[in-house]
């Protein structure tokens, strides 16, 4: 590639280069620490990177909002919030060493672009449920923005869900409002042995459906471990873990885990550790009750999974063909995300679950709504739109 | 007062009875509701200021029907509002002249409950409470709790992106959605999301809940479950002043402490209420809380003491704590009674929604108290605590000329207070015809335009529910008044209460 990177520090900057690509007809390929650049197909478009957009704008902890540059590093949001005893409760976790690039440091805007959240995904919500608001520039080089910095907004389109998980397809995102939360004050995690897969998911229902409020649910079938993990108050968690083993005395025995073997099990999880070095990797949502019955011929043919979210996210390591993989997917009622695999298979397999034509086609309508002359339509999640 | 709406299409009244022919061949029996007086229980929603019958009512029971009356409506440029329950706080279902009003009444099935996917799956006439209802044996429950929930229509919540007291620590309905059905207005019938998590692609789901139904019509919806609480307990705090009831709140959320639910009312909102429930709300304070716990019994025992002991520290005056969930009802009543018992103060009142920063409430309290008097119109105000979410209910007379207006008017200048200090226009009311011309207070001409763009990617000729959201009139900055934009004409202006 011979153009220079791009590195603006403004949103005039950002908007320039944007019209500039617009008139040229080049294409930009947004990108913050480059640590989820193993997804998707390869692309040879000019990158615009958007770390100078950095640092703590407003942080007011008892409002539960913070405003950061979308180009800040991850670690050091989630290090200023943890200084006040708060937390980003959708829990990202950081995907760098999956993707065979550890030394590359994850943004707050690839994490909420890529819509990554962790184990409690399942009871907190995730990205797109902690974007109160944003500023971005659109494919028009216009700075708009969406939502607002408040917690409870209902003014107009919810465009921050949308610009969460978007991919860096509608518009770059210059700025970040997110809601912030309490920081849990303790921490508990019980675990079950021995189950297997169809058990462990008929067991986390169970424990989720009761009052012991669980907050994470997961299950590795190579060590056989299901994990629940309480937190709250101390006086509350005790309580809590005091009721489980009746809760679930029909499914499991359980029994607590020393917090600092809890603390690397919920790495790993929220990390996918366990499959870091799997050559090709799926990510399947799908609904927890399909979740054991897609696994097992897969698991039967010796491909290693990861349960987390209840059974609702099924990490799969597998080279299985993808037809196979997302004709599975789809009779679960789910879909199925390429995460990692060899550069010729991604640029052959869509990252994506293919949409049915409908929906493909509004989305198509929606980006362009967005980014109206393909700025932003690099190739890496299928082919721009012939328009 | 004049509302301004779309003008009416000519072509398309001249073509009424052909249209009603068409939807009776989509819909037969009493589906197709014509004539004055049965379209006048069509009139308004809960915003009771504004009314216009609709040309014509159809209440489908199918998806297939839903489809077919909006791909004829799209073949022949006529205009469709869609109606759920009819309780929108901000005009969101006002018909139009020249508009099929669609009714999704019909729609009241729930469809199946799965307790390992924690799901309902219902049909959007089916109301709020209705759910909780279906669900609630099993011990499960759908969170959000809009007060009108006895009434209120799921697919509406979906539409309005419907709170509750309880949102702070359960969410909107945005939160609590997890796959929905929508027919576009080409008559296209999409799926979006399911019974899993997460998206395949653009979180088009995240984008149609809250979008008024101006993006399409919801025909099922699928909802998340919780499991109810083992327990729930209310305290009662009272406060000398709203400064040390707002720093109790801050103090709360430092604690680590997201309560189930924290409601504030000022004076008058305390008198009102007691004087219409009567079940000893302390009159001598300036600010009164109610702080919701819930989760298993020891978490309530612990989340009490610690309340209690943060509200002391603040000043406190009176703190009761529920013994009972009668005496926790109790509580609830006179704050749940709040509308309602204010509006016994006088004979109308105009209920606003702006969001603001809570740091911010002593100061947009003192300015909304000049503001009234500025007006020459009583106020009270009633606060989600927890998210910053208040609601002024402004007194007014509509027999009384000009009152009205000048409501309106007072109404208009707390919601640009709200945006001034860092806040929003409505924080779960939705924006509707009522605060449509306020958009440009909190997004400039860049931002709306790109929310039209988004809405003509799914609605092309802007056919479905229009007049709502986005602003009719065109802002003339140098003489800062309104004037009528080119084709947008006032619509007849019709009789109020």
């Amino acid at each position: 590639m011979a153009d220079p990177p791009l590195g603006p520090a403004t949103t005039a900057e950002l908007a320039e280069i944007i019209i500039a690509a617009g008139r040229s007809g080049s294409r930009l390929a947004i990108h913050g620490g480059n640590s989820k650049a193993g997804i998707g197909a390869p692309v040879d478009t000019v990158p615009l990177d958007m770390r100078g957009f950095a640092g703590v704008i407003d942080y007011d902890p008892a409002e539960l909002v913070l405003t950061v540059g979308a180009g800040t590093p991850l670690r050091d949001v989630l290090a200023a919030v943890a200084a006040e005893g708060q937390q980003l409760a959708f829990e990202p976790g950081d995907h760098a060493a999956l993707f065979g690039n550890p030394a590359a440091t994850p943004t707050i805007g690839g994490a909420i672009a890529a819509g990554i959240a962790g184990p409690r995904r399942l009871t907190m919500g995730g990205a797109r449920d902690h974007l109160l608001g944003f500023t971005a520039v659109s494919g028009r080089g216009e700075t708009l923005i969406g939502g607002a910095k408040v917690v409870k907004n209902v003014t107009g389109y919810d465009l921050p869900k949308l610009l969460a998980n978007s991919w860096g397809r509608l518009a770059a995102l210059t700025q970040v409002t997110l809601k912030v939360l309490p920081r849990p004050r303790t921490t508990l995690t019980l675990i079950a042995t021995g189950l297997t897969p169809a058990a462990a998911i008929a067991a986390m229902a169970r424990a989720l459906g009761s009052a012991a409020d669980v907050a994470a649910a997961a299950h590795n079938p190579a060590t056989a471990t299901t994990a629940l993990r309480l937190e709250g108050f101390e006086p509350s968690v005790a309580a809590r873990a005091a009721m489980l083993p009746a809760i679930l005395a029909d499914h499991c025995r359980v029994a607590p885990l020393d917090p600092a073997a809890a603390d690397a099990l919920w790495h790993g999880i929220a990390n996918v550790t366990a499959l870091a070095d799997a050559p090709v990797l799926w990510r399947i949502n799908l609904p927890p009750s399909a979740a054991a019955t897609f696994a097992a011929p897969f698991i039967a043919a010796g491909d290693r999974t990861l349960f987390d979210w209840a059974g609702g996210l099924v990490w799969l390591a597998t080279n299985t063909d993808p037809a196979t993989i997302r004709a599975a997917a789809a009779a679960a009622g789910g879909h199925a995300m390429l995460l990692r695999a060899p550069a010729d298979t991604r640029a052959q397999v869509p990252a994506f679950h293919p949409q049915p034509p409908a929906v493909a086609a509004l989305e198509a309508r929606v980006r362009r709504a967005f980014d109206p002359y393909g700025v932003f339509e690099t190739g890496r999640f299928g082919p721009p739109d012939a328009d | 007062m004049t509302l301004l709406m779309p003008e009416p299409d000519v072509q398309t009244l001249a073509h009424r009875d052909a249209i009603i022919a068409a939807l009776r061949a989509i819909v037969p029996g009493e589906g197709v509701i014509t004539g004055n007086a049965p379209l006048r229980a069509y009139e308004s929603d809960a915003l009771t200021a504004y009314r216009q019958p609709p040309m014509v009512v159809v209440l489908p029971e199918t998806t297939a029907q839903v489809a077919a009356i909006l791909s004829y409506c799209h073949a022949h440029n006529v205009r469709v509002v869609p109606r759920g329950a009819g309780t929108s706080l901000s005009g969101g279902a006002l018909p139009l002249a020249d508009a099929v009003l669609l009714g999704l009444s019909k729609f009241n099935r729930i469809l199946d409950v799965c307790h390992t996917d924690r799901v309902a799956v219902v049909q959007p006439g089916v109301t709020n409470l209705a759910i909780t209802r279906a669900v609630e044996a099993d011990g499960f429950y759908y969170a959000p709790d809009p007060s009108s929930q006895i009434a209120c229509s799921i697919g509406g919540n979906v539409a309005e992106n419907s709170g509750g007291v309880h949102c702070l620590k359960y969410g909107l309905t945005t939160n609590n959605v997890l796959g929905i059905e929508i027919v576009l207005m080409d008559g296209e019938i999409i799926r979006l999301g399911g019974r899993h998590i997460d998206p395949a692609g653009l979180d088009l789901l995240g984008l149609i809940v809250g979008s008024e139904g101006l993006l399409g019509v919801v025909t099922e919806v699928t909802v998340r479950l919780l499991p109810k609480p083992q327990a729930a307990r209310a305290a009662l705090i009272g406060f000398p002043t709203v400064e040390s009831a707002g720093q109790c709140v801050a103090d709360v959320i430092a604690a680590g402490i997201i309560p189930a639910g924290m409601e504030m009312m000022d004076r008058p909102a305390i008198h009102a209420a007691e004087a219409f429930v009567n079940i000893g709300y302390p009159l001598d304070v300036d600010a009164l809380l109610i702080v919701e716990m819930d989760g298993v019994a020891v978490e309530c025992d612990h989340l009490t003491d610690e309340i209690v002991r943060i509200a002391r520290a603040n000043g406190a005056v009176t703190t009761r704590i529920s013994t009972s969930e009668d005496e926790r009802l109790a509580f609830w009543a006179g704050r749940k009674a709040a509308f309602p018992a204010v509006g016994r103060l006088a004979p109308d009142y105009l209920c606003m929604d702006g969001t603001i920063p809570r740091r911010r409430l002593p100061e947009v309290l003192r300015r909304i108290t000049a503001l009234s008097e500025q007006h020459g119109l009583g106020v009270a105000n009633v606060f989600h605590a927890g998210d910053g979410n208040l609601h002024p209910l402004i007194l007014y007379d509509a027999n009384q000329p000009g009152q009205l207006d000048r409501a309106e008017a007072f109404g208009s200048d707390i919601l640009r207070l709200c945006v001034e200090v860092g806040g929003v226009l409505t924080g779960e009311h939705g924006v509707g015809v009522e605060k449509r011309e306020l958009m440009p207070v909190m997004f400039s001409d860049i931002d709306i335009d790109q929310q039209k763009a988004v809405k003509a990617a799914f609605d092309p000729r802007a056919l479905l529910n229009p007049g709502k959201m986005f602003p009719l009139l065109h802002r003339c900055a140098e003489v800062g008044r309104m004037h009528v934009h080119g084709g947008a004409l006032p619509f007849p202006d019709l009789p109020r209460f």
